[in-house]
């Protein structure tokens, strides 16, 4: 006769195992990509022990192709980015939290709309906009679409909703203007919300890819997840080595944000999908 | 006064918003009702001329019908994939904090770098994916991603692993606010874990699931980064989804109006399942 608790304890002792099979076919990807990059090419699907370690690979990419630019243009992009939708989210969510003026059930809905048709969608219109406004081909185009975030704006219209209009009006009666209320009571009480948002947004950004690869057409303006795209697709051979060396290091910088970081990822994560 | 001041706050995002979703929605429309200008033919009035040509066109229905399966490979397991994974990381159990790591890193990674990745791994006679399948006795070199029968499993087993674990972490934000009085004045009653699950918990988890499966189905048609690294859409098409088919479209043939035919099909899609969710929403609130 087996007793409850021993039964228990065997399906514990499964579901450990399973969770421990998932976690490793899991992470085996990227363990193996760190493999191929750290090591001479003639061991990048060899496992020996005795391997010895190398960073030529990172280096040869990085001679390769012009990544620092890249890395230059990813990083103004996702500044720009992010400091645009901080601004026009925050206005906008607190016009659709605070004032009561004609119209605002209508416009909401229309910003919404924007959660389901995204820009990612509207390339080919959106291309020739960008033709049209002459400005094809730069930073500024890629991110221009996703400058007025529908998500943005929703999340922060939730939170700016849950300040006591006490506050507000204390605030009002003291002589503060629209502006400056909305600077000193709503937003440093929306802090945790802006710095989900933040995140996902600068991941979103970085890792972009379809809208870049289409608007931008020069080392000036490519994002890195292009650049990376022009250089693995070019006439590398298929230098497998060197190749994922170059994937590691374009993805470096959020990998490792997200290791020192990871329970404010999660949260953030976590935060900006639950609404 | 409060008019003008709360119009003045929207105005600006509102003016982007417009300019590129709703103006480039409608102009879409417009755009596919006339022909592509050549250089000296401007576009002219062309009716539905390039809707009729889309449904005489393989590789649109091709497109569509690879689209449904790569959502149906991709949606029902990854959902399964992040309730088990919230499920086992929600208990105490040894190496909890690697396993949830372990489970979101793929998030955190671009979809082009996985691609990349994945594309070495499925190398024919090199990769990984073929070393292995030697190993378990199998021999010789498979060209995974160069024939029409395996290439869409192997999209679909590389978006299972990218979204699982971000799919993951709403269900084990959804665990953790069930009470675990529930589980337990479950248990005490006799009922099993597999029980307490099933009629319990899954149950609790309902408007966890809608929100990833709208997730799910939004992504299916909106990613398309690892076909454009790893098979361009073929073999001869085995591969192609929508949004891909108006990227090459739209911009390989350059053939506007088309893609602006096919774009429309897509937001039909879209728009459908905006529909659907609301009015799953509304159900949800009368419930409360």
């Amino acid at each position: 006769m087996i007793r409850p608790d021993e039964r228990r304890g065997a399906s514990r002792a499964l579901e450990t195992a399973a969770a421990w099979v998932l976690g490793v076919l899991w992470i085996l990807p990227l363990v193996y990509a760190v493999w191929t990059a750290f090591h001479p090419r003639e061991y990048s699907a060899k496992f020996v022990v005795t391997a010895p370690l190398t960073l030529q690979n990172f280096a040869e990419a990085w001679n390769a192709a012009p990544f620092a630019r890249y890395f230059v243009n990813t990083f103004v992009l996702v500044t720009v980015v992010l400091a645009a939708q901080l601004v026009l989210c925050t206005l906008a969510a607190y016009a659709f939290a605070r004032f009561a003026f004609v119209g605002r059930e209508l416009v909401f809905l229309l910003v919404l709309v924007q959660l389901m048709i995204m820009p990612d969608v509207l390339i080919v219109q959106n291309y020739r906009t960008m033709a049209l406004l002459g400005i094809l081909d730069t930073v500024f185009a890629i991110g221009l679409p996703y400058m007025a975030s529908a998500f943005g704006i929703f999340l922060l219209r939730q939170t700016f909703k849950t300040v006591p209009k006490e506050l507000d009006e204390a605030a009002r009666v003291e002589g503060a203007g629209v502006l400056e209320t909305l600077w000193k009571v709503y937003v440093p009480l929306a802090k945790p919300v802006y710095i989900a948002y933040a995140l996902v947004s600068v991941s979103y950004h970085w890792n972009n890819f379809l809208w870049p690869l289409i608007v931008t057409n020069s080392v000036t303006s490519r994002p890195v997840t292009v650049g990376l795209q022009v250089f693995s697709s070019g006439d590398q051979g298929v230098d497998w080595s060197v190749i994922t060396a170059a994937t590691l290091m374009t993805s470096a910088p959020l990998l490792l944000a997200f290791l020192l970081f990871q329970r404010q990822f999660v949260q953030s994560f976590m935060r900006a999908g639950i609404r | 006064m409060k008019h003008v001041t709360g119009w003045l706050l929207v105005l600006p995002a509102a003016v982007l918003l417009a300019t590129f979703t709703h103006v480039p929605a409608v102009a879409t429309l417009w755009t596919s009702l006339h022909s592509t200008p050549k250089k000296n033919r401007p576009a002219i009035w062309v009716g539905l001329d390039n809707y009729q040509a889309m449904l005489a066109d393989p590789v649109f229905w091709q497109s569509l019908k690879n689209n449904a399966w790569f959502a149906l490979g991709t949606i029902p397991t990854s959902i399964a994939l992040a309730l088990a994974m919230a499920w086992l990381v929600n208990a105490k159990l040894s190496g909890r904090g690697f396993l949830r790591m372990s489970y979101f890193t793929p998030t955190v990674l671009p979809m082009i770098a996985v691609a990349n990745i994945w594309l070495f791994f499925y190398t024919p006679g090199y990769g990984l994916v073929d070393r292995a399948v030697n190993l378990l006795g199998f021999g010789g070199s498979h060209n995974w991603l160069g024939t029409q029968s395996t290439v869409l499993l192997c999209l679909i087993i590389v978006t299972i692993w990218k979204e699982a674990g971000f799919f993951m972490i709403f269900y084990l934000a959804a665990l953790q606010g069930i009470a675990p009085a529930l589980g337990e004045a479950a248990s005490i009653e006799g009922a099993g874990r597999w029980y307490v699950f099933r009629r319990v918990t899954f149950p609790l988890l309902m408007p966890t699931t809608m929100f990833v499966l709208i997730n799910a189905v939004i992504n299916s048609f909106r990613l398309v980064d690892h076909i454009v690294v790893m098979t361009k859409g073929g073999p001869d098409n085995a591969s192609s989804l929508l949004l891909y088919y108006v990227y090459d479209v739209g911009f390989k043939f350059w053939d506007t109006a088309y893609a602006a035919a096919l774009t429309m099909v897509l937001l039909g899609i879209l728009a459908a399942l905006a529909i659907g969710q609301f009015l799953f929403l509304e159900r949800r609130i009368h419930y409360q």
